[in-house]
């Protein structure tokens, strides 16, 4: 594609190059927002495929949902979708206090998002227990754990990752000046929190 | 268009438009099921235009130049450009000169642009050549594929006083002065 500026003049002539040639790379789009952007692409992606046989299992095949005799438990569902979105509001919180410079506001922060983060994954194991149907119990079975099963998987990695910011922030690593791990860790945390938006509507509430 | 992952205060306001767009699903669904998808169709395109809709981003103007002795010019050619010694001014001290390596949608789309970037670089050594032999110290660059890219890629090394553009049409010019906070002018 377009070439980033190579100098030629005298003034470049002498030098000595060490190491490998200098990365080209197109200056339309900065590296970083093409990596965000082929990351939300790939996630799209995959999301997309297992709405796809939602759809096609629901819409296409005409499976009652939930089918009978099954019931899904959309209250206790209601009641986690609530700790995980209010654990958004805390990720926001401890960002909002690093930038003022409050370190402790930022701990209690990621603590307590950490702990609601845990406590939806907790609950939804208990679900998945109590559910009452398992993955070989026909389509409607299937779909249901795939998708709660995948975004359950995107809420651990969060919950990696939030424990390694909680750690870091324990230990003073982050500041009112450089807190971008902090930033990266909420964007993901906001990502998963609004997919699970999408789950809950789409799986439990349509 | 808004990218909802730029920072985290644009991905927490595009969670409170999900949770807001939730409310309005689940009270429509509350009524009928069929009503909730014609709530939830309705939301995700009302989503689909606020994220497609945002704000557009103000046009980039880049500040550059430096104060005191000498003036540096930012020369823009074309490829096979070639006579700009004579054209410049007098006052000029150095010059760095940018020659996009122009290349055609296909040629970029397949990466075959290296035909494209050898002629840009010949073009920019004999321009840094032919000023160098008047005296004034000078170096060639080869640029992007598109002109105003080469010269915002080569003010980010170079704090040009004036862009000086060779051979270009009005609307470039235009395009140049409309870009960047910098006296330019045409030879």
């Amino acid at each position: 594609m377009s070439a980033h500026a190579e100098p030629l003049g005298h003034a470049h002539e002498h030098e000595e190059h060490h190491g490998p040639p200098a990365p080209h790379y197109s200056s339309r789009i900065n590296p970083s927002v093409l990596g965000m952007f082929l990351f939300i692409a790939s996630e799209i992606m995959l999301f997309g495929s297992f709405f796809a046989a939602y759809f096609f299992v629901r819409v296409v095949n005409g499976v009652p949902w939930p089918t009978p005799p099954y019931h899904l438990p959309v209250y206790v569902a209601f009641i986690n979708t609530c700790i995980l979105v209010t654990s958004s509001f805390t990720v926001h919180w401890a960002l909002h206090s690093i930038k003022r410079g409050n370190v402790w506001g930022l701990r209690a922060g990621l603590l307590l998002t950490f702990l609601m983060g845990l406590t939806f994954l907790i609950t939804q194991g208990i679900e998945y227990s109590r559910i009452g149907f398992n993955t070989g119990d026909g389509a409607f079975a299937t779909i249901f754990f795939c998708l709660t099963g995948l975004h359950g998987a995107h809420v651990f990695v969060g919950l990696s990752i939030l424990a390694f910011m909680t750690i870091r922030a324990f230990r003073g690593h982050f500041s009112q000046e450089d807190h971008r791990g902090v930033e990266i860790g909420g964007i993901y945390w906001h990502f998963v929190d609004v997919m699970w938006i999408v789950v809950y509507m789409t799986v439990y509430i349509l | 268009m808004r990218n909802p992952l730029r920072s985290e205060a644009e991905a927490f306001r595009f969670l409170i438009v999900a949770i807001a767009g939730a409310v309005i699903i689940v009270a429509a669904a509350y009524i009928d099921t069929w009503v909730g998808v014609a709530a939830a169709l309705l939301v995700v395109a009302g989503v689909g235009a606020w994220v497609v809709g945002g704000p557009k981003p103000a046009p980039r103007v880049l500040v550059s130049g430096t104060p005191g002795m000498g003036h540096r010019v930012l020369l823009l050619a074309n490829p096979g450009s070639s006579g700009v010694r004579g054209r410049l001014g007098d006052g000029v001290t150095e010059v760095v000169v940018v020659v996009p390596a122009l290349a055609s949608t296909l040629e970029a789309l397949t990466g075959a642009v290296d035909d494209r970037r050898a002629e840009a670089q010949a073009t920019a050594h004999a321009l840094a050549e032919e000023l160098r032999g008047a005296g004034v110290q000078a170096r060639g660059e080869v640029g992007a594929d598109d002109r105003l890219l080469a010269l915002e890629d080569a003010l980010g090394t170079f704090g040009a006083d004036e862009i000086v553009l060779v051979d270009a049409d009005e609307k470039l010019l235009a395009e140049v002065r409309g870009r960047f906070a910098l006296p330019v002018s045409r030879v």
